[in-house]
């Protein structure tokens, strides 16, 4: 039991694919300028995730070697494919706004990565969980990035104003960079840094170090 | 059993029935969504219409402000109206390839690349009683990816521009599809198509437009990194509205206000 709750959990914070393993940041940078097209976009990862980590897994003994990644990636897709048109079907306005980055989900690394990495050598049920922990945790930081970059940005969340716009009468000046890709970086980057500083264990080696040469030692 | 997973006939095997259960999974998703698929592109269709023509979509349903637009067809060649087929069951893209309802643009007049259209062209008019109040013409022609289909509604004279929007494109995410911008749409309202000889004159310039300049009513800004997206919509606009286009009708048009 304390395995499931691993899986599901550890991806959330301690493993997280955006914040940890730095996966998926295109689609972090490029949704995030308001919150709602992020919920859709959350969920349709942990879709196509959950989804595609089972239906991998289910048949891991069967595939071959070297059609592997193939394989994987015709699965992928087609849940990709799936999903989007269920959007164009029932989410439409979002999905517009979403446009391509949905369809690009095929090329986030959070889910190939996961079907290669975990699918391929356990069980479904583990791996449907798996693909639901690490999209659970994608989402959590595209919802931090949203939500930091809707308010700031536009002053509003999910649409509703929050805080009153200078233009509209109110006090808070708008910061026009939130709603720009930069912005993300930044706020991704403050949560790195914010997470490393609790969970010192992320913080990683430097790879190499500044040696100071001696004017002596260099001739 | 290892040997075995990794033969030649067991790759085949996998890599043939993942395919075909894919394709199956696929193809029948999209079928049997295609129609509600259908049904939100119309509604949104709709929707650009009630918008451009400047309803508030707040203030009531969406069937309710569509049915005050009166949607009829013009005779493009003459101008006239032409009332002998059922506007709204009109598809100008099936008419446009079709024999005897479609014909092909010269390519010197092309320049929007919409390369064959249809005889009759609809116009979906917003009425105060008798008197027209706006005029709104379809147009789509080609962007730097894709086509863009969109609405251009304009004043009684059919000079002046009150709106225009698009409903269908693929330009570039982030870049060409600026030309959803409410800021950048909202620029076109009040500018002038057309120069003192009838000629469309209206242009998507470099750089922002210097209000103070004398021909800064045919002017917009242009879309910084969408050259190309910018100058397609001047030229499907031209198109439209020149000669080959809507240019008789909205000649008549003008005629009919000024007396």
């Amino acid at each position: 039991m304390s395995d499931t709750r691993k899986i599901i959990l550890d991806p959330l914070v301690d493993n997280n694919p955006v914040t940890l393993q730095v996966l998926g940041i295109c689609s972090a940078l490029a949704v995030t300028t308001s919150l709602l097209p992020s919920l859709l976009m959350c969920v349709a990862l942990i879709a196509v995730a959950a989804l595609s980590n089972a239906a991998i897994s289910s048949i891991r003994n069967h595939v071959p070697n070297n059609i592997r990644i193939i394989v994987q990636m015709t699965i992928i897709a087609s849940f990709v494919i799936l999903v989007d048109q269920l959007l164009r079907a029932y989410a439409f306005e979002t999905a517009k706004q979403l446009s391509v980055f949905v369809g690009l989900i095929i090329t986030n690394c959070i889910v190939l990565g996961r079907a290669e990495a975990f699918a391929m050598k356990n069980g479904v049920g583990l791996s449907f969980l798996d693909g639901l922990g690490n999209g659970l945790g994608y989402s959590l930081v595209l919802i931090i990035v949203a939500s930091s970059r809707e308010l700031f940005g536009a002053g509003t969340l999910l649409g509703y104003p929050v805080f009153p716009l200078v233009a509209d009468g109110g006090w808070y000046q708008a910061n026009g960079l939130m709603l720009l890709p930069p912005s993300a970086f930044f706020i991704i980057g403050l949560l790195i840094w914010a997470i490393r500083e609790w969970k010192t264990d992320q913080v990683e080696e430097p790879e190499h170090q500044i040696h100071e040469v001696h004017r002596t030692e260099a001739v | 059993m290892a040997k075995s997973k990794d033969s030649i006939g067991n790759t085949l095997i996998v890599a043939i029935s993942v395919s075909l259960v894919c394709s199956v999974l696929v193809a029948s998703a999209a079928v049997m969504l295609k129609p509600q698929q259908l049904k939100n592109e119309e509604e949104f269709r709709q929707r650009i219409i009630v918008d451009v023509a400047g309803f508030d979509l707040a203030s009531a349903d969406l069937q309710t402000l569509y049915g005050q637009i009166e949607p009829r067809l013009v005779d493009l060649e003459t101008g006239d109206y032409f009332d002998g087929m059922d506007a709204e069951a009109f598809d100008a893209s099936e008419a446009a390839n079709s024999a005897e309802l479609g014909l092909a643009v010269p390519s010197e007049l092309d320049i929007a690349s919409v390369r064959r259209r249809a005889i009759y062209g609809a116009v979906y008019l917003v009425k105060d009683g008798d008197a027209v109040e706006q005029i709104i013409l379809p147009v789509h022609g080609a962007g730097l990816w894709s086509t863009m289909y969109g609405y251009l509604a304009l004043e009684p004279d059919g000079s002046t521009v009150r709106g225009l929007r698009f409903f269908a494109h693929a330009e570039t995410p982030g870049l060409g599809d600026g030309i959803d911008k409410p800021a950048w749409r909202a620029q076109w309202a009040g500018k002038s198509l057309f120069d003192e000889n009838g000629a469309p004159r209206i242009e998507v310039i470099k750089g922002n437009v210097d209000d103070a300049s004398p021909t800064a009513r045919y002017q917009i800004d242009g879309l910084a990194g969408a050259t190309l997206t910018g100058r397609g919509v001047q030229y499907l606009v031209h198109y439209w509205v020149g000669e080959h286009g809507y240019g008789p009708y909205l000649d008549r048009m003008r005629q009919e206000a000024q007396r």
